[in-house]
């Protein structure tokens, strides 16, 4: 039932963008979610549109299951849209029937917040899945370690972030199987009235809610016993490399970039 | 009821890079009234096939017949409710799936779900509760107050209270002392009796599947190996070693004796008084001690 879901998964392959340091790749969405907003006419979305499918293309996620994958936020993506193009009023009037007016500029933003939106999840769906979550954290961890100067907790920001991303697996497991005893219970999730089904979803939540907790309680106790005092003085097991990949990688983004800015509006 | 699967293949995350092939061409005919045991290692593909039991996943290829509804591949099918209703499951963990605010409200849970009105509801809860072996006054309690071995019996109470023609059980003493065990696997198998409940148990345990099962299928990466009554399943104990599975501990021991002593018994025994029966014959001092 959740098997499509595709957030915080990691597909295990080798190719160019599972092996780039994931410092680099951490780095090149937060200047992606940045740049993306130089975007402002079609030859600069194209440029972000290529660039985004060829990463895409670089590391062997298979299209086929990426759009599966995200089928259920492209309707997010379409809502954003008729959301711009029926309440800008900007621009030439394009279209008018009874109280729908549909002016130029609405179709514009449209397109473009839409593709905004959808490039954005593309990009970051594209870390998780190329990325473990132990190496996101390894990276974050590093990348934010001159923030502890100013007594910011990065260890246990990191140490948080990955129990959280560990877990979400872990999550739809035991949703899917609370999901499939209640079911053989009698309750109808897919189907039936919408009342009763909304009420279905306190057979689910709260045995969830409950082994929640007995997991983080365990988790906390199986931590203590193995000596976990935080983050002073640990050292890591995994060492980060960075390669001259990652270097080409952030300088093909720099030229990106510098295009972004020739041709924006 | 009469269940029976035939050439069912069920493949996980269909169109996606982890698609799996679960189970390939397995069939099984469970007639009504029967107990069969379904063995197999972690990952044989058991506990996918206990989910086509009652129509929890539909299957890739093959048909899937319960009752007189057939669920077959590439198709829709609706109302399952009914199907549901007969065939009760008993999961891993049952314990995970309470959720009321009182062990009654928990057990009623299900047979109102399918439609029981709320008095008959309270009566059936009562009888289940007594069934899985617990005291009246647990009914107010609520379900978390618990202790581990209390809240899975209140959890197959909710089962059994949906008055199921067919069981199907997914290891359910996993996690249990030996005498909650114990218990458990005679209050399923008294059912079984009683009512002439069709019973089908997933489990590793070859001792539960040798003492109360008349039938015994053995999986193997997704596929039925071996499939007969427990007489035939173990009277070739290589083939059980072979596959990597244990041989109950009484027929271990019979064949370590039939290797000391050079000689074959006439058949192979499941209980320990058959047996020792056998073998107080053997050593020529009959049978009426």
């Amino acid at each position: 039932m959740m098997e499509k879901m595709i957030f915080g998964r990691y597909v295990p392959a080798d190719s160019l963008i599972h092996r780039l340091d994931p410092r680099s790749k951490l780095t090149l969405i937060f200047l992606f979610v940045c740049i993306i907003f130089l975007a402002n006419n079609w030859q600069t979305y194209a440029i972000i549109g290529i660039y985004t499918f060829l990463l895409i293309g670089l590391s062997r996620i298979p299209i086929r299951f990426l759009y599966g994958g995200l089928k259920p936020v492209l309707w997010l993506v379409i809502f954003t849209f008729l959301l711009q193009l029926f309440f800008t009023r900007e621009g030439h009037l394009v279209f008018h029937w009874g109280v729908v007016k549909i002016y130029e500029e609405g179709i514009r933003m449209g397109f473009f917040i839409s593709f905004r939106f959808f490039f954005l999840i593309l990009m970051t769906s594209l870390l998780t899945l190329t990325t473990t979550p132990i190496e996101i954290t390894d990276g974050l961890e590093t990348l934010l370690a001159p923030l502890k100067k100013v007594r910011f907790p990065v260890h246990e920001m990191a140490l948080m972030m990955s129990i959280s991303l560990r877990f979400i697996p872990t999550l739809m497991q035991e949703t899917d199987k609370i999901m499939k005893a209640q079911i053989a219970r009698g309750v109808e999730f897919a189907s039936g009235p919408i009342k009763d089904r909304i009420k279905a979803v306190i057979p689910l939540l709260i045995p969830l809610f409950v082994s929640s907790f007995k997991r983080a309680e365990e988790l906390a106790i199986a931590m203590e016993a193995r000596g976990y005092r935080g983050g002073e003085g640990r050292t890591k097991y995994r060492q980060l490399s960075w390669k001259w990949g990652d270097t080409l990688q952030l300088v093909l983004l720099v030229i990106i970039t510098i295009l972004l800015i020739l041709f924006r509006s | 009821m009469d269940i029976s699967l035939s050439h069912v293949d069920y493949r996980y995350q269909v169109n996606t890079p982890f698609e799996r092939l679960a189970i390939q061409d397995v069939s099984i005919d469970i007639p009504s009234g029967t107990y069969m045991a379904i063995i197999g290692h972690t990952g044989s593909g058991k506990s996918t096939v206990l989910q086509h039991l009652n129509a929890l996943l539909v299957p890739s290829e093959g048909v899937v017949a319960i009752g007189n509804r057939e669920i077959k591949a590439h198709q829709k099918n609706k109302n399952l409710r009914q199907v549901r209703q007969r065939v009760g499951i008993v999961f891993q963990f049952p314990e995970h799936q309470l959720f009321e605010e009182t062990v009654e409200k928990d057990i009623m849970f299900g047979p109102m779900n399918f439609g029981v009105t709320e008095a008959e509801a309270k009566k059936r809860a009562l009888i289940a509760l007594k069934q899985v072996g617990l005291a009246e006054e647990i009914l107010e309690k609520s379900p978390f107050d618990l202790s581990g071995g209390q809240m899975r019996r209140v959890a197959i109470a909710g089962v059994l209270a949906m008055d199921p023609d067919v069981l199907v059980l997914d290891e359910p003493t996993a996690g249990l002392d030996p005498r909650g065990r114990k218990e458990i696997m005679e209050m399923f198998y008294a059912l079984h009796k009683e009512r002439q409940l069709s019973t089908i148990l997933v489990t590793h345990s070859m001792e539960d599947a040798a003492s109360y099962a008349d039938q015994i299928v053995i999986m193997q990466q997704g596929k039925v190996v071996k499939q007969g009554t427990p007489e035939e399943i173990f009277s070739s104990p290589a083939d059980l070693v072979r596959m990597g599975l244990d041989v109950p501990e009484v027929v271990r021991f019979q064949l370590k004796l039939e290797e000391k002593w050079g000689t074959k018994f006439e058949k192979i025994f499941l209980s320990i008084d058959q047996l020792s029966a056998a073998i107080a014959k053997q050593l020529g001092r009959g049978v009426e001690s």
